[in-house]
């Protein structure tokens, strides 16, 4: 009896803690970060592409657009590969190569971000300059390589998504005459919709908070993107790049820059959790 | 050893439906699809009552036989019931009716299996085709996550039907003959998943009707089912032999009885009889049939 008490106060103890630093990063973040937006003006801070710390002028815009552009950009690439590798993986490859595949794909995330950021360097720049042309370091390059990062992180998700689809309703399916193929789109997908969309969702927030990789491929450019060729700089990057000398104002701004960023994450997962929620809710309606 | 059933009492209830198995027969026996497979026609006698055939039929998962050496045949606009202790292969002989059992990795089966006359685990059969007239009522109603209309149109849109009017029809028409659609005429666009599960096993039975099938395969269709649902399923099931031939398995004797005309009686994968129904739970020819039957066994 004794002992259980000692053990629950501890573990309370313990997570406690582990959200109360939570809590002082937030509040250190903001606390950080929020008197510059209020100082220069959220317009000027959010809708501006001017960034001169030198000369007091903060303005965040073109970086946004670069972090979305490259996230959108990722995701499209590992929504379509990532869900493929999925679907072959629970619907059509025959079980000795999903044997070898999965693990593979799961591999995949434990290789360091900086790994892949110089595979981007030196592969895949050169190819992007010279068949795409601008300088290869670009909004296409870094979408392809954070594209790859975020495939084991949908995949993964989307094949127990998939798995977890109760079995008869394949078998119903099947029994009805529907191919294979027409058990997965119109069945098991749509029953999968929601839990694969929270996976997509979950993967868009590794691709837009990733930094070293990206700053590797991106090019860093503080203009604002005409096309998928030039390059961009991102929210991560820009933290990243300046944090090392900036002091005063500048570090403010690089707070801001964070909490920008931590806003549009937070928003993200709260979408992928309600989602998911709603899934596991029906799931259990059942 | 299997037991040769009783032929004499077996034509005359064959008989007792002939009339309405002479109006029918063109429709069923689909000349063209004979002479596609001839290679293995030569096999069936000139004239078949029977619109299900096994012949020596053995099916294995891997190395172990599921059932080995089945010899039946069943027949149509009848209910047949497959008896037996657990385990001893009903549902996987029920299953390679339809073929479901295909999704099964490392399987194989020996000697032949006839559907309409067509050998259906020849190379030439058409898996979609075969499915679309034999239909699948599961053990667990398994409607899909989608509304009540969608479920019963799920068939007839794999068919290629798109038309709202064709569906529609085919959707009042398949609930009507599951006895599904007074209670649910209303609100077609409800998820069936709020259905009863009474009320979901009979749409899943709408659903397979939904592709106008010759046969309808039922695996413990009311083990999952409260009295009151079992025993509405039980009068459809009645009303449905009319127009389908119906094979069922069940582990409810008085169900069998009260249902099937014909019964077979499966032990560890064989055939042990087969026969009529009022022999099999009267005056089986088998000790092993009439251990099971009066419960001392398994
Ligand atoms: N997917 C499978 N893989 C391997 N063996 C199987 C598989 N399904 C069934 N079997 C085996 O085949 C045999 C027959 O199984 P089957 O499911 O047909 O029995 P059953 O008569 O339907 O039993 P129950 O009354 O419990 O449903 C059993 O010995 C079983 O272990
Ligand atoms: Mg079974």
């Amino acid at each position: 009896m004794k002992q259980d008490k000692i053990i629950q106060i501890a573990l309370t103890i313990v997570a406690l803690s582990a959200i109360s630093s939570l809590v002082l990063i937030t509040v250190f973040v903001f606390k950080e970060g929020l008197p510059i937006i209020l100082r220069v003006g959220a317009k000027d801070f959010f809708l501006s592409g001017d960034w001169y710390p030198g000369e007091g002028k903060f303005g965040i815009m073109n970086m946004i657009i670069g972090s979305l552009a490259v996230t959108a950009g990722a995701i499209i690439i590992g929504a379509v590969f990532g869900l493929g590798c999925a679907v072959v993986l629970t619907q059509f490859a025959p079980r000795q190569l999903v044997v070898i595949l999965k693990p593979a794909i799961e591999v995949l995330a434990g290789i360091p971000s900086v790994v892949y950021g110089f595979i981007g360097v030196v592969v895949l720049v050169p190819l992007v300059r010279e068949y795409l042309g601008g300088p290869g370091l670009s909004i296409l390059t870094s979408s392809i390589v954070l594209g790859i990062m975020v495939l084991p992180t949908i995949t993964s998700i989307s094949v127990d998504v998939i798995q977890a689809v109760p079995k008869s309703y394949r078998d119903g399916a099947i029994a009805l005459g529907a191919t294979r193929w027409q058990t997965t789109h119109m069945v098991i997908l749509k029953a999968a919709k929601s839990g694969i969309l929270a996976a997509f969702i979950l993967g868009m927030g590794r691709a837009i908070g990733e930094t070293m990789a990206v700053i590797m491929v991106a090019g860093n450019a503080l203009e604002l993107p005409h096309s998928i060729l030039d390059p961009v700089r991102t929210l991560t990057s820009n933290i990243a790049l300046e944090m090392g000398y900036a002091a005063g104002e500048h570090r403010q701004a690089l707070f801001a820059t964070g909490v920008t960023l931590f806003v549009i994450i937070m928003i993200l997962n709260t979408i992928a959790l309600t989602i998911s929620r709603r899934s596991a809710g029906k799931a259990a309606k059942k | 050893m299997p037991k040769r059933n009783n032929n004499d009492m077996v034509i005359s209830v064959v008989k007792s439906i002939k009339d309405k198995y002479d109006t029918s027969e063109l429709e069923m026996i689909d000349m063209e699809k004979i002479e596609q497979t001839e290679p293995y026609n030569s096999t069936l006698p000139e004239k078949s009552l029977s619109i299900i055939k096994a012949d020596d039929f053995s099916f294995y998962y891997g190395s172990k036989a599921g059932v080995k050496n089945i010899s039946m045949e069943i027949y149509p606009f009848m209910v047949t019931a497959i008896i037996g202790p657990s385990g001893c292969g009903k549902s996987t002989f029920l299953r390679s009716i339809n073929r479901i059992n295909d999704l099964i990795p490392n399987i194989h089966v020996e000697g032949k299996l006839f559907v309409n006359n067509q050998d259906i685990y020849s190379r030439q059969i058409n898996l979609v085709n075969l499915r679309q007239q034999v239909g699948m009522v599961f053990q667990k109603p398994n409607p899909f996550p989608k509304s009540i209309f969608d479920n019963v149109a799920y068939g007839p849109r794999l068919q290629g039907i798109k038309k709202r009017s064709v569906l529609q029809q085919t959707v009042e028409e398949s609930l009507q003959s599951a006895a599904l659609w007074d209670e649910v005429k209303d609100d077609l666009k409800k998820s069936a998943l709020a259905l009863s599960g009474g009320q979901q096993q009979r749409l899943c039975i709408a659903r397979a009707l939904s592709t106008r099938p010759k046969v309808l395969l039922m695996d413990e269709p009311c083990s999952a089912l409260d009295p009151i649902a079992t025993s509405k399923i039980e009068d459809l099931i009645e009303t449905l032999k009319n127009d389908y031939t119906i094979v069922i398995v069940t582990h409810n004797m008085q169900q069998a009885a009260r249902v099937s005309e014909m019964a077979a009686f499966f032990c560890l994968g064989e055939l042990i009889e087969y026969d009529l129904t009022t022999k099999i739970f009267s005056n089986p020819s088998n000790k092993q049939t009439e251990d099971y039957v009066t419960g001392r066994f398994g």
